[in-house]
C-alpha cells in the first residue's frame, strides 16, 4: 500500500461502500485487544488521576504523623511515605503532573513539528534543503546533555520543562510531516485547488495537513510516552518538578532512596509509571496498524 | 563515497562548533557563577580568582582564547577542583563510562540479536511470543524503575551483588545488564523485522532452490541485510548508552562521566561543563558517522552516488 494516507487507500470491495476510511480504521483498531487494552487502561488511569483527588478522602498535604512509613493496608491503600502522606493520594496527584507533561509538550512538538514540516514538505526546493538541513544538525546534538544542562542553569522552571522536551521532540515529527506532505502535493487534487488559486497557505492548511492526520495521530501518540519518559528521568536526577509539586518520577526517585526498608513506596510509582507507557505504546502501535502507516517493520 | 565521508565530517564539525558556541555564551549568560557561594568570598580574593581564570578579559577575547586552546587539545582548568585540568578528569571518568557501555551494549546485542533471529525463523512460536513480550516489558520498564528493583532483588534481596559501587568485577554485572537489557528490546524486535523482510525476498528463494542449508541461508544471505534496522538503530543506541548512564552511574554511584557531568553543572564549573558537552557531542557524532559507512557498506542501495 502506498503512503498517501488513509483517505487515498482506502480498500475497495463489496461490503466496504459507504464506509469512509476513518469508519475502517476504527473496525480494525477494535478488533486489536491489545489496543482496547491500552486504550481502556489509560482513560482508567487519566480519570482516576483527574478525579480521584475529590473522591478520595485526604489530600496530598495532608499528614499522618502516627502512620508514617506503613505498608499497604485497608485504610492507605498503597501504604504511607516518611511524613505519614497516603502514597496513594500522591500517585494520583503526581499523575495528573506526568500526564500533563506528557500531552502538553507532546502539543507544542506537534505544533512546531507539524508547522515546520508542511512547509519545508510543501515549498520544496531550497528552501527545504535548508530547513532540513538545520534539522539534520540539531539530530546530531546530544540532546539529553543540553535538557539536563537547560535545567540546571535556568533553575528548574516547570515551563522551561514543557519548552526543552517540545523542542526535542519536534524533529522526528518534522520529518515524517515533511515526507508525507512532499508525495501528497504531487495528487491531481492539490493541483486543482491551485488552479482554482487558492493560497499557498490555504492550500498546505486546509487540503494536504488534514490528510496527513494518519501518520501524525500515530506518532503522537507515540510521543507521549517518550516525553513521559524525559520529564520522569529528569525527576528522577532532581532537575524535573519540584517539591511542592510531584510527579511520577519525583516518587520513584523517593521511592528508590528508602527501598530497602519500605519497597512499596518504589514498586507502586514504578507499576503505575510503567502500566501508562505500556498502554500509550499498546494503543500507538494498535493504531498504526489500523490506520495503516507504515507497517511493514513488525 | 569520499565525497560523502568529506561532506559528513564537514556537517558535524560545523554541529560541534555551533555546540561548543551555543553551550559557551549560554553558561556566561545565566545568573550566578562558579564562584557564587553560600559564603560571600571578599571582593579582592573574588577579583583575584576572575584574574586567574580569565574572567575579566572581555568575552569575545575569552570565547577565542578558549577556541584556541581547544584546538590544542587544551580543556582548561576545573573551576571546582583547584590544581586539577578537565582533561584529567575526564580522562579519569571517561574509561568508566566506557567500559559501563561496553558492557551494557554487549548485553544489548548477545541478547537481543539472537533473540530476534530465533523469533523471525520460528514465526508465531512460544519463543517469538516470548521475545514480543519481553520487548514490551523493555519498552514500558525505564532504567530507573528496572534499576533499583534489581538492586532490591540481587543486591538487597538475595545478596549476591554489592548495591552500589565500580570496584570489584562482580561490580560491573548489575549496571550493565539494566542498561543493557534497554536496549536489548528493541535490538531484537528490529532484527526480527528485518529478517523476516529479507527472509521473504527472491534472492532467498533462490538460494532455497539451490538446496543452501537454512543455516546458511540465514547466517551468509540474509543476515547481512537483514541487520541493516539494527545497525540504523545502534548510532542512537550508543548514544543512549552514554547520555543513559547519568541514571545508571547516580543508582549505582558509578565514578563514571555521567555523573561527573551532573555535578558539574549543579557547580556551574563552566570548563568542566564546556568539556564533557564537547567530548559527549564528540562521540556521537563519531557514532553516527560509523553508523552511516556501516550501513553504506551492507546496503549497497543506500550508497550514495
Amino acid at each position: 500500500m502506498d503512503s498517501a494516507g488513509p483517505h487515498i487507500s482506502a480498500t475497495s470491495g463489496p461490503d466496504s461502500r459507504g464506509r469512509s476510511p476513518w469508519q475502517d480504521a476504527w473496525r480494525q483498531l477494535r478488533r486489536n485487544r491489545l489496543a482496547l487494552f491500552g486504550a481502556a487502561a489509560l482513560a482508567l488511569i487519566a480519570i482516576t488521576c483527574a478525579a480521584g483527588p475529590w473522591l478520595l478522602p485526604s489530600s496530598y498535604n495532608d499528614q499522618d504523623l502516627a502512620m508514617t512509613f506503613r505498608p499497604p493496608s485497608l485504610r492507605h491503600w498503597c501504604g504511607t511515605d516518611q511524613l505519614g502522606h497516603d502514597l496513594l493520594v500522591r500517585m494520583l496527584y503526581g499523575g495528573r503532573l506526568s500526564l500533563a507533561v506528557g500531552l502538553c509538550a507532546t502539543a507544542v512538538a506537534l505544533f512546531i513539528g507539524v508547522t515546520y514540516g508542511g512547509i519545508a514538505g510543501y515549498l520544496g526546493g531550497r528552501v527545504d534543503a535548508a530547513m532540513m538541513r538545520v534539522v539534520d544538525i540539531l539530530y546530531a546534538l546530544p540532546f539529553t546533555v543540553f535538557v539536563i544542562l537547560l535545567m540546571v542553569l535556568f533553575g528548574r522552571n516547570f515551563l522551561l520543562l514543557f519548552a526543552a522536551i517540545g523542542a526535542v521532540e519536534w524533529l522526528t515529527m518534522a520529518r515524517i510531516v515533511r515526507a508525507e506532505v512532499q508525495s501528497i502535493k504531487r495528487l491531481e487534487y492539490v493541483e486543482a485547488a491551485r488552479v482554482l488559486g487558492f493560497s499557498r497557505r490555504r492550500i498546505l492548511f486546509r487540503h494536504i495537513l488534514p490528510n496527513v492526520l494518519g501518520p501524525i495521530i500515530v506518532y503522537a501518540t507515540l510521543t507521549v510516552p517518550a516525553v513521559m519518559l524525559i520529564e520522569a528521568f529528569l525527576s528522577f536526577l532532581g532537575l524535573g518538578v519540584q517539591p511542592p509539586m510531584s510527579s511520577w518520577g519525583v516518587l520513584i526517585r523517593d521511592g528508590a532512596a528508602g527501598m530497602e526498608e519500605y519497597p512499596w513506596l518504589l514498586i507502586f510509582p514504578g507499576a503505575a509509571f510503567s502500566l501508562t507507557l505500556l498502554s500509550l505504546n499498546f494503543l500507538g502501535d494498535g493504531l498504526r496498524d489500523a490506520l495503516d502507516v507504515r507497517s511493514s517493520a513488525d | 563515497m569520499l565525497r560523502f565521508l568529506a561532506s559528513r565530517l564537514l556537517q558535524s564539525l560545523a554541529s560541534l562548533f555551533l555546540i561548543i558556541t551555543a553551550t559557551f555564551f549560554m553558561l556566561r549568560f545565566v545568573p550566578g557563577g562558579p564562584f557564587t557561594a553560600e559564603k560571600a568570598v571578599p571582593p579582592e580574593v573574588l577579583r583575584n580568582l576572575e584574574a586567574h581564570y580569565g574572567f575579566n578579559q572581555p568575552l569575545h577575547r575569552q570565547y577565542f582564547g578558549y577556541l584556541g586552546r581547544l584546538a590544542r587539545g587544551d580543556l582548561g582548568p576545573s573551576f571546582r577542583y583547584s590544581n586539577r585540568t578537565v582533561n584529567e578528569i575526564l580522562a579519569d571518568t571517561l574509561p568508566v563510562s566506557l567500559e559501563l557501555g561496553g558492557w551494557a551494549l554487549a548485553v544489548a546485542l548477545g541478547l537481543g540479536l539472537p533473540l530476534g533471529m530465533v523469533a523471525a525463523l520460528r514465526r508465531n512460536s512460544w519463543i517469538d511470543h516470548a521475545a514480543s513480550t519481553f520487548g514490551l516489558v523493555g519498552l514500558a520498564v525505564p532504567t530507573f524503575v528496572l534499576g533499583p528493583l534489581f538492586v532490591l532483588v540481587f543486591a538487597i534481596g538475595a545478596g549476591w551483588f554489592n548495591a552500589s559501587g565500580w570496584a570489584s568485577p562482580a561490580d560491573r554485572v548489575l549496571p550493565s545488564l539494566v542498561l543493557g537489557l534497554a536496549y536489548a528490546a528493541p535490538v531484537s524486535r528490529l532484527t526480527r523485522g528485518g529478517l523476516l523482510e529479507i527472509l521473504q525476498q527472491d534472492f532467498i528463494r533462490t538460494a532455497r532452490a539451490k538446496g543452501a542449508s537454512e543455516f546458511r541461508i540465514v547466517v551468509r544471505h540474509a543476515l547481512r541485510g537483514g541487520l541493516v534496522p539494527v545497525v540504523a538503530y545502534l548510532g542512537p543506541a550508543a548514544a543512549g548508552v552514554l547520555t543513559g548512564s547519568f541514571v545508571i552511574e547516580t543508582i549505582f554511584q558509578i565514578p563514571g562521566l555521567g555523573r561527573e557531568f551532573v555535578t558539574s553543572a549543579f557547580n556551574r564549573d563552566y570548563t568542566l561543563v564546556l568539556g564533557t558537552v564537547i567530548l559527549y557531542a564528540a562521540m556521537l557524532m563519531a557514532f553516527n558517522l560509523a553508523v552511516d559507512l556501516a550501513h553504506a557498506w551492507m546496503n549497497p542501495r543506500l550508497r550514495p552516488d
